[in-house]
């Protein structure tokens, strides 16, 4: 076993770990913050996206004693108590959901596209940028809309109403 | 239309949830005392196994329990089972293997369930796995859908040419006599490419045994829990149906895969009871591209007679449909009576004959995958019209629209009876979005850039609503098909409505929230559905084939009627006026002539205070149940056009636009209904282009994983232009018709036929790969280099 120490959506964790434990497990098991899922074991599927130190990173190929002294962000740390993140807002007007179980490596992912590129993203960036991310069910179509529209929202702008 | 009713964009209720992480699926739960499930699987596609040595592993850390197919046979747990008797041309009902759901001497695909390993941890019980001593007697393998009846292999020794069965619909004398008729035939060998589902939350359970009760509840990821129930308890014998809980929380997604039971939920809850503690297991993805259902695996010819007008005379179709190892749920109706009735298409053909041999193959089993036999049948169709149009040098749309079925009720010569459509308004529609009059001059500018651009149709049908009891039945359907619902409303007027269906990304929290808005005229908010748990809903057939609107909701309609029936009574009483003199309208009963009224809140609070009325005179309460039976399938129609742009010295598709003008019925939710538009369409380009489940000789499952099994990424797909059309379905009280497969049905033929169009040559396989492509492309300019 292996002491880590982490901060965790805000609050500093120390857990005795296997070594072998990956961060997805972390947050999952011990932490039993279960927003971050696992959808595949060879890094393809991106529903495991958390930040680490403000960079998305999947969880699920990181160690979880890598993350020691790291600054980790999930997908239930990403809203300002009751008040979405303008991401999270994003996906739910635009219809960028559907099962719901990519979701929320697909925001993480979409927060740190805009953290990285700015908001003023054109369409095909953003299919490129998400290429890390797979959805089943939307055929992403939407989760484009909602990534435009969630962008220029975090740098300011109110969130879109969808057109009708 | 209100802003929460029928026909309204709502934005979904359950969307809270998922994007803020607090969505619960079957992994996210975590039982107190669980112990963690790690299953044994072949490494060989066919053998016989000698003996099972698990000694080593028993003592190994953390080990509690080492299961196999014999402590199964002990228990007398009996097989899985496939719902659905098929019977042969000849009169014989289908042969069946036995499905065990921990192997019984012997192993018949990649990821057979040889044992299984009940540890403290997941690493613990993997560990010990591999300390398992399983003597095999290697046997040769057969994987190829062609080859599986002529094979010298036999996969069951039950049927010993590898045929379950030799089924046939329509009318072969008639079919013939057209075909000698005929002025030209088309002619195509098709093989449709087999699919991994691939719902990104893999498939999960905990069983867990309450000795003080003696139940077991299974959390499991479920599309028809009530199904699970129905089948873990009458045909495999774990527990009778009052003994045993099945709940399928939040599912990630299920395209049929999530249909079938299987062996590790079986497993899972029968083991809980013999080692005492609750048993988890949850799926990786390679485990999941090995045992999952797999979808399509088809490979026919198919023929089309013409007469000298372009009128189709005839169709004749031979099918080889791989069923896998083991027929699993619908693994028998699948190929048959959801894919051949199909065949009819859109279009007025007199005679139509259809042969499939279902076969079975060392590969994992197939089974409804998004569409279940419809898409097979589209592809079939929209490839032989597409080229027909070709051959005779016929524009496609022209072609279409002179075969079109016009009239209706029509009934086609193999089964189905359409009640309603408009094929030539889809086709418009979507000839005007897609702007076909300049598709030439389009295809010339890429032509200037050294670019091959091609357009393809699809006019595809689909059958959905599934189903009228007595009608599937009579084919040979192991249950009905109807749905149940309960609408219960509180003494303050908000409602709870209990559903049989289930939902697993279709929205059903808002869509049959907004069914009861417009009904009862009460708030969103003030209703919430309930479904996924045996102990709350009664009985339900659960979500699959695009029949929760039509059928789910119709069965909510049928109960919510009750309810106003109901309420009328106790408004009657409460306002002191004849029952036959209340109206119920606008979420407000009032006396007729009158400006007395009663909101629906008050009512359902004087239902229950039952202050006003005797109770020999009416019941107190407010809650209603109704089951309804489907009187026909639905008919989802339209017409998906697709424009690619290939660069031919890389072999390199681009969708260059994708048009889906879809006749759905009444639309209930716009916005969700594209959102299934959209990811059909994904689905349906996935197989067309990137997508192929491959075996290689030995029965080895070459594509296990997302780094070889090609799933569509947001930069291999467009945006879609997605318009509707709407004939109201005659056959059910909303006029729903469904709408969650006919991406993936009308897609493929849809890609292809743009392809083909694009470099001139028909002969190309899905998935039409670059490479694919790119062969097609020289074989079509120099036929003998690409050899």
């Amino acid at each position: 076993m292996v002491n880590v120490t982490m901060t965790v959506n805000g609050k500093s964790v120390t857990a005795a770990l296997d070594p072998r434990t990956l961060l997805s497990q972390f947050v999952r098991e011990h932490m039993r913050l279960t927003g971050t899922h696992v959808g595949c074991d060879t890094s393809q599927c991106g529903a495991c996206v958390v930040h680490m130190d403000g960079k998305a990173v999947k969880a699920c190929t990181v160690l979880a004693v890598q993350a020691d002294g790291r600054d980790i962000l999930t997908i239930e740390g990403l809203a300002d108590g009751s008040e979405l993140h303008p991401m999270q807002a994003a996906f739910r007007e635009h219809h960028g959901l559907q099962c719901g179980f990519c979701t929320p490596g697909m925001i993480m992912t979409a927060v740190d596209l805009v953290n990285r590129m700015g908001s003023d993203l054109d369409e095909e960036t953003i299919r490129h940028e998400l290429e890390g991310n797979i959805c089943r069910c939307t055929g992403y179509h939407n989760i484009v809309r909602a990534v435009e529209a969630g962008a220029k929202a975090m740098t300011g702008g109110e969130v879109r109403q969808a057109a009708e | 239309m209100t802003t929460t009713g029928i026909g309204a964009a709502v934005r979904r209720k359950e969307d809270q949830r998922f994007i803020t992480g607090s969505g619960r699926y079957t992994d996210d739960l975590a039982r107190p005392g669980q112990a963690h499930a790690y299953f044994l699987r072949s490494p060989h596609a066919h053998a016989s196994i000698r003996s099972i040595d698990a000694a080593a592993a028993l003592a190994m850390p953390g080990v509690l329990a080492v299961l196999t197919g014999e402590d199964l046979a002990k228990d007398n747990i009996g097989g899985l089972i496939c719902g659905w008797m098929i019977h042969s041309k000849d009169g014989s009902p289908m042969k069946a293997g036995a499905h065990p759901a921990l192997a019984q001497g012997k192993v018949r695909y990649v990821g057979d369930h040889v044992a299984v390993v009940i540890a403290e941890t997941l690493s613990q019980a993997r560990d010990a796995a591999e300390a398992i001593s399983v003597d095999y007697e290697v046997l040769p393998a057969i994987a190829e859908t062609a080859k599986a009846r002529t094979s010298n292999v036999v996969v069951h020794d039950i049927a010993s040419d590898n045929t379950a069965f030799e089924w046939h619909l329509g009318d072969k004398a008639a079919t013939e006599a057209a075909f000698a008729r005929a002025k030209h035939v088309t002619k195509l060998d098709i093989v449709n490419n087999r699919l991994a589902p691939n719902a990104i939350e893999t498939r999960a359970a905990i069983g867990e045994y309450d000795m003080g009760t003696d139940t077991y509840t299974l959390y499991t990821t479920s599309q028809n829990p009530h199904v699970a129930r129905l089948v873990l308890s009458a045909f495999i014998g774990i527990a009778p149906e009052n003994k045993l809980r099945v709940i399928a929380p939040d599912v990630g997604g299920g395209f049929g895969s999530k249909i079938s039971i299987y062996s590790e939920e079986t497993v899972c809850t029968w083991a809980s009871k013999k080692v005492g503690r609750p048993v988890k297991w949850t799926s990786d993805r390679t485990e999941a591209f090995l045992s999952d259902s797999h979808g399509r695996d088809h490979v026919s010819q198919a023929e089309l007679a013409l007469d000298e007008n372009g009128k189709i005379l005839a169709m004749r179709v031979h099918t080889t449909a791989n069923l896998g190892a083991y027929m699993r749920l619908f693994g028998s109706v699948t190929p048959t009576y959801l894919y051949a009735p199909l065949l009819s298409g859109c279009y007025d053909i007199p005679a139509i004959y259809v042969e499939v041999d279902g076969v079975y193959t060392n590969t994992a089993p197939t089974d409804a995958y998004r569409g279940a036999g419809r898409p097979e049948a589209a592809f079939v169709v929209e490839r032989l019209i597409e080229v027909a149009a070709r051959e005779i040098g016929m524009d496609p749309a022209r072609f279409r629209r002179r075969n079109y079925i016009k009239r209706f009720p029509h009934q086609t010569p193999i089964i189905m009876n359409y009640d309603i459509g408009d094929y030539s308004a889809s086709l418009e529609k979507a000839l005007e979005i897609a702007d076909y009059k300049n598709f030439n001059k389009r295809r010339r500018e890429s032509a200037r850039r050294g670019k091959l651009r091609g357009i393809g149709f699809s006019s595809y049908i689909e059958a959905c609503g599934i189903a009228p009891s007595a009608a599937v039945g009579s084919l040979g359907a192991g249950v009905g098909l109807w749905e149940s619902a309960e609408v219960r409303v509180n003494p303050t007027g908000s409602i709870e409505v209990l559903t049989g269906s289930h939902s697993h990304g279709q929205g059903h929290e808002t869509t049959f929230a907004q069914l009861v808005c417009e009904r009862l005229g009460v708030g969103i908010d003030q209703v919430n559905i309930v479904h996924g748990d045996t102990d709350k809903v009664q009985f339900g057939m659960g979500t699959y084939g695009s029949r929760s609107g039509a059928v789910g909701m119709s069965a909510i309609t049928k109960a919510i009627d009750k309810v106003i029936e109901k309420g009328k009574k106790v408004a009657a009483y409460a306002m002191e006026a004849s029952e036959k003199d209340i109206e119920f309208k606008d979420g407000k009963f009032s006396v007729a002539g009158t400006d007395k009224s009663l909101g629906f809140a008050d009512v359902a609070l004087q239902a229950y205070v039952a202050h006003k009325f005797s109770g020999q005179d009416l019941e107190p309460g407010l809650k209603e149940g109704a089951f309804y039976d489907p009187t026909n399938f639905t008919f989802p129609a339209g017409v998906h056009i697709c424009e690619v742009e290939i660069d031919p010295d890389t072999g390199v598709t681009k969708i260059d636009r994708f048009t889906a003008v879809d006749d759905f019925g009444v639309v209930i939710n716009p916005m969700i209904v594209e959102g299934q538009v959209h990811g059909g369409i994904a689905q349906g380009v996935g197989q067309a282009l990137l997508e192929n489940a491959i075996y290689d000789e030995s029965g080895q499952l070459v594509t296990a994983s997302y780094m070889d099994y090609t799933m569509p990424r947001a930069e291999d797909l467009p945006s879609f232009h997605v318009g509707m059309t709407v004939t109201p379905c005659p056959s059910n009280p909303l006029g729903i018709k469904g709408c969650g497969e006919a991406g993936a049905i009308a897609a493929p033929p849809a890609v292809i036929n743009a392809i083909t169009d694009a470099i001139g040559h028909e002969d190309i396989a899905m998935p039409a790969t670059p490479q694919a492509v790119w062969r097609a492309i020289r074989k079509a300019k120099m036929p003998m280099a690409a050899e």
